[in-house]
């Protein structure tokens, strides 16, 4: 059953079309991919989802609703989180602060005057996105990763039930995106469906249930990341040749599976 | 039907010079993204200069227009442009409104001290020269001022889409930085738009003074017309904002030709492009939330409770000392000042935590004062009605505009002080024309404070009180949240706020405050009229609490004083009451671009001082005074000796808390 | 040897506190093109904002035909034979064709010469020199880009992400284009995500991941080293 369904959207802005009749879900409760390469309109396709961008055409289905005319904060509301590509940490804010804000425009009004408190404190969660040595410094001055595992723990504080991540391990070393792919998995298992744009190909596969891959503002293939990994259409999108093209002296072959060279 | 053509017919003429220094406004607004609210304050001043040309220097007519409109306007444009709003554009719109808004009042500051307050007559060109057609005397000027318009239009039409500097003007819209990358120059573009924009603000002015006297006033209200014209093109459309100003100038006609001419709806006819404006800002399409603001600003530090606490009893102490010993009008004066810091607390709020311009906060207190003469319940329930009403009002005026961010909300606020000062204030159920109401000094359970001395102490204790509050909340979850928005919208709103109704909120409070101010200070005067509180006032109000810090509590105590004492000086020496505004303006234009102004220069100067001066003082004060002991003898009730205030805490000598120990009052 | 047309020596750049370049060399020789690959976030965007003045670098120097640049503003290195075509539809969307192709003139070439040059290259853009720049395709906006750099001359040409957002079929062609000025004695710079296509027009290739130079070398030897640095063990 799919908890979101973004259904034909287009966006066009002037004449140029960033999305082109996308036709995607993300099921309930298990983490999907979304890539492609550069511009191909991952984060349009977000700004769409959240209502920071009208689509042209299309609808936007979510929990069976549709959810198109609904403005951003009601999203929200209903459980839509997300994260940004260009950050947008509360600069001037220490990073607790930062969680705690968010936590507190989930608890409403009532909680801006001390009243009602999150269950899960804003310990717990810089703690679980391991951020806890940050706490106290401006949120303006932490490395991009840290400030996109911020970013992470804000949404988590508004206890989302869509979890939008827009590539979210970009900034962090190997060793952090192990650990920030085991935590995407644990979340999902807890219940928390998560939709994700990411760059990095070997936590995409390793972690994504379904993956859609969009490719100048179309999705051009979805499905398991075996299917995807060996599809022609994407290979092609990435690289420009598929293997088995053959255009460029005989390197055809499957390419190895090299440690990354940095 | 022979007068309605003949009011459309003269209606198009006034019009046609809306259109011409609308179109200024336009050209400077899309191609440097500084809206600029002196707009007509520039045409005021240059055609002062025209004035000054023509009828004192004795220049003909055509030598002068050719020296304001080819010489002096462009090279002020240049100027303008080159040391004063570069690069404003890219910065938050709170600053560029700020340093505008400077401009305005150090340009009406400069024509007061240069051409003092006399008669001046401009007269129109060839004045007495006509033609009849049909039924209605056309005048040459109003024949010159369209074929000003229609040379003005067809002038800009070859310039944007003929020229290669006009298509850069163009280009620079959309991307300056890709200008650079073709070898295009985005500054010299800029500059050029300015040169003109102000050129075409100076030939507005000097073809629409013979209809609006040569006032330092009217003549810099005119942009309100102009921007009214430019909105129905969204700011952005010449043939829009043409077609705009057309509208106006027929529907101001209209209003002189149909409306009464005395009672409530006569008051209106000034205020047609205000409304005009209101309209269409009414009817504009909701605002995107956009990603990637301006982030990370940094702010005056808020000080401990414990700092607050006692550097408010310490102002208590000192105001208790001064109101007993200057002269009984100086302490009037010190009630003045308390309400203007009192307002400033409300921008403090408004501005300083959440952003926001507002320029109408004293028509705000102005409500507030209305609304408590009016109740006639001396007491503290009448004040918090006050304060309500005042706070609905608020919400009433950011309500249209809740679609709306940034430099729409306080263009509209400025309409909307325009639009109180000039009928609302005036109007029978109100203040009347040139009228005053009466109200009494309130009581506390019974008791009334009726010496001014009391009174004076009342109103500062309400600021003490206003200002531990602002700063208990600045602390609290609503100040993280007010940093958070202004950080970024966007991410509020994916958490779930609803910026719309918390910015009206935000709005309201922030109303309610200045209201409250308005109701201790029709107490202080005992009668209060409309003239108390004109829409000039506010722009002062905003000046002073940026000049002196937007984002502390003490800068608004700093800027209220200073706005007090404005007028005392300018009563002292008349000779320089314009120099002063514009010291002021031109100050704003220095100090804008960091709200947090004055005030966090002497917290710095301060935590230098304490660095270097405190530890050996505290133990030679530690020496001299018994701890906690009041030396100072004057009143048993408050039992924090001054001298303690600024030492408390330092002695811990953790850098984390000496940060936060920053006030000094 | 003959002077590079671009040397970079130890460049480090920083957006506040975040190191984006950390120490990049790279050498480009007259009259050469190279390709500049790397994944997203490697720092090649900034790079190029650097070398075009759009950026200040926090250390190291830059030299262009032999000529110390640093601190240059951008306008003034467009004017003296550096072109750039940035990142995403670098022209103006909101101006016709043709007003684009007469604003390249700020380059130093006569407007009626870019004109003819980019009309007698891309006849299409003739047919639409009246249109909005921004209505017309994205490989129609990249030949108007590329128009710039076939009609300006300039003595090196900085390309940052060609095929972003393109059909591969689009990428071939305007590629084709990079090759065309790459004969006519241009240095080329171009900068590529996924890249296969750039590698064929280029005489040398550069990695750049994390900020640095990780290999250099002829494009045959790049390419099994890039797939793995995009791709991982994907592909």
């Amino acid at each position: 059953m799919a908890l979101l369904e973004v259904d034909d959207v287009v966006v066009r802005f002037g004449g140029v079309t960033a999305v082109n009749r996308a036709r995607f879900s993300a099921d309930r409760g298990v983490i999907t991919g979304l890539i492609g390469p550069n511009g191909a309109g991952k984060t349009t396709c977000f700004n769409v989802i959240t209502g920071l961008q009208k689509p042209t055409k299309g609808r936007v289905r979510y929990r069976d609703r549709d959810v198109t005319g609904w403005p951003v904060h009601r999203r929200a509301r209903h459980g839509v989180g997300r994260t940004f590509q260009r950050l947008e940490a509360f600069g001037s804010l220490s990073v607790r602060d930062n969680v705690r804000v968010a936590q507190e425009i989930h608890g409403g009004p009532l909680a801006w005057f001390g009243g009602r408190r999150g269950a899960v404190s804003v310990e717990m969660l810089l703690d679980r996105v391991g951020i806890t040595e940050y706490a106290d410094e401006r949120a303006d001055s932490i490395p991009t990763g840290t400030a996109r595992l911020l970013e992470l723990a804000r949404c988590l504080a508004s206890d989302p039930q869509l979890l939008l991540l827009d590539e979210p391990s970009s900034g962090l070393d190997e060793t952090e995106t192990d650990a920030f792919g085991e935590l995407l998995v644990e979340l999902a298992a807890e219940g928390c469906s998560i939709l994700m744009v990411e760059h990095d190909m070997d936590l995409v596969m390793s972690v994504c249930h379904d993956i859609h891959v969009l490719d100048f503002g179309e999705i051009i293939a979805s499905g398991a990341p075996a299917d995807i990994r060996t599809n022609p259409d994407v290979q092609r999108a990435y690289l420009g040749y598929a293997e088995g093209d053959g255009d460029l002296d005989g390197d055809t072959g499957v390419i190895p599976a090299v440690e990354e060279v940095v | 039907m022979g007068s309605l053509f003949a009011f459309t017919l003269l209606g198009l003429f006034t019009g046609a010079a809306y259109a011409i220094m609308a179109s200024g406004l336009v050209l400077t607004y899309t191609t440097t993204r500084v809206f600029n609210i002196a707009h007509g304050a520039f045409g005021m001043f240059l055609s002062f200069v025209f004035w000054d040309f023509t009828q004192r220097q004795g220049m003909p007519t055509v030598l002068s227009l050719i020296l304001v409109l080819g010489v002096v306007a462009p090279a002020i444009g240049w100027f303008i442009q080159r040391f004063v709003t570069r690069g404003l554009g890219e910065g938050p719109v709170s600053v560029a409104l700020v340093v505008t808004v400077g401009l305005l009042v150090g340009l009406i500051g400069l024509a007061q001290q240069i051409w003092p307050p006399e008669p001046r007559v401009l007269l129109p060109f060839w004045s007495g020269t006509g033609w009849q057609v049909g039924d209605i005397f056309v005048t040459a000027h109003q024949l010159i001022t369209l074929v000003c318009a229609v040379a003005v239009a067809f002038g800009l039409y070859l310039l944007l889409n003929r020229t290669r500097i006009g298509t850069a003007m163009r280009a620079s819209v959309d991307n300056p930085e890709l200008l650079k990358l073709f070898g295009g120059k985005p500054d010299r573009v800029a500059a050029l738009s300015w040169a003109i924009g102000i050129s075409l603000a100076a030939l507005g002015g000097i073809l629409l003074t013979p209809v609006v006297l040569l006032d330092y006033y009217a003549l810099t209200l005119l942009v309100i017309n102009a921007y009214a014209a430019a909105m129905l093109g969204r700011l952005k459309s010449l043939p829009m904002t043409f077609a705009g100003a057309m509208i106006l100038g027929v529907l101001e006609s209209w209003a002189v030709g149909y409306l009464p001419t005395d009672g409530f709806l006569a008051s209106f006819r000034p205020v047609i492009p205000a409304l005009f404006l209101f309209a269409i800002v009414v009817l504009m399409p909701q605002a995107q939330l956009r990603i990637g603001q301006v982030k990370g600003i940094v702010t005056a530090p808020v000080p401990s409770m414990r700092l607050s606490i006692g550097s408010g009893a310490g102002v208590l102490v000192v105001v208790l000392l001064l109101v007993n010993l200057v002269a009984p009008n100086q302490v009037l004066l010190i009630g003045v000042a308390a309400t203007y810091a009192i307002v400033m607390l409300s921008l403090v709020l408004l501005t300083g935590y959440g952003g926001h311009v507002s320029l109408a906060q004293f028509t705000f207190a102005g409500v507030g004062a209305l609304a408590y003469a009016k109740l006639d319940e001396p007491n503290l329930f009448g004040l918090l009605v006050s304060a309500l009403i005042a706070a609905a009002v608020g919400a009433l005026v950011a309500l249209p505009v809740l679609r709306l961010t940034g430099l729409y909300l306080a263009l509209s606020t400025m309409a909307f002080a325009v639009l109180m000062d000039k009928v609302v204030f005036n109007a029978e159920f109100a203040f009347k024309f040139n009228g005053t109401l009466a109200a009494e000094r309130l009581s506390i359970l019974g008791l009334r404070i009726g010496s001014d001395t009391a009174y004076v102490w009342f109103m500062v204790l309400a600021f003490v009180l206003l200002a531990l509050g602002l700063l208990v909340l600045r602390r609290g979850a609503l100040g993280r949240l007010l940093v958070a928005m202004r950080d970024s919208p966007s991410a509020c709103g994916t958490l779930g706020l609803d910026l719309r109704w918390f910015r009206v909120g935000l709005f309201a409070l922030s109303a309610g405050i200045a209201g409250l101010a308005g109701g201790l200070f029709a107490g202080l005067r005992g009668t209060v009229g409309a003239a108390d509180f004109l829409y000039f006032q506010s722009l002062l109000v905003l000046l002073l609490a940026v000049v002196f810090g937007a984002t502390s509590v003490t800068g608004a105590l700093l800027g209220g004083t200073a706005l007090m004492l404005l007028p005392e000086l300018q009563a002292a020496s008349p000779s320089m009451a314009g120099l002063l505004f514009a010291v002021i303006g031109f100050g704003a234009v220095l100090l804008g671009r960091d709200p947090n102004g004055i005030a966090n220069h002497l917290f710095r100067v301060g935590r230098w001082l304490r660095s270097r001066v405190a530890p050996g003082l505290e133990e030679r004060l530690q020496a001299l005074l018994p701890r906690g002991g009041a030396a100072d003898g004057t009143d048993g009730a408050v039992d924090v000796p001054l001298v303690d205030v600024p030492l408390v805490e330092v002695s811990g000598g953790d850098p984390a808390d000496t940060m936060v120990i920053e006030k000094v009052v | 040897m003959s002077v590079p047309i671009l040397d970079v020596i130890d460049l480090h750049a920083a957006y506040g506190r975040i190191e984006v370049l950390r120490g990049v060399d790279l050498s480009v020789p007259r009259g050469a093109v190279m390709a500049l690959l790397g994944p997203n976030g490697a720092g090649k965007s900034t790079l190029v904002k650097v070398i075009s003045g759009q950026k200040e670098a926090t250390s190291g120097d830059i030299h262009l035909a032999g000529v110390h640049v640093q601190g240059a503003r951008s306008e003034d290195l467009a004017r003296v034979g550096l072109c750039t075509i940035p990142e995403g539809r670098s022209v103006f969307p909101n101006l016709t064709v043709e007003e684009n192709l007469v604003l390249m003139s700020y380059a130093g070439v006569p407007a009626s010469a870019v004109l003819d040059t980019a009309y007698g290259y891309f006849p299409r853009l003739h047919e639409r020199r009246h249109q909005l720049a921004g209505t017309m395709s994205g490989g129609e906006q990249q030949m108007l880009a590329m128009s710039r750099a076939l009609a300006s001359d300039p003595a090196l040409l900085l390309l940052d992400e060609l095929s972003m957002g393109l059909a591969p079929l689009i990428v071939d062609e305007l590629y084709e284009t990079v090759a065309r000025i790459a004969e006519s004695g241009v240095s080329i710079l171009c900068i590529e995500q996924f890249a296969r296509t750039a590698l064929r027009v280029a005489d040398y290739a550069a990695v750049m991941s994390g900020g640095r130079i990780v290999a250099t070398g002829e494009p045959g030897e790049i390419l099994e080293t890039m797939a793995d640095v995009i791709l991982g063990g994907a592909a």
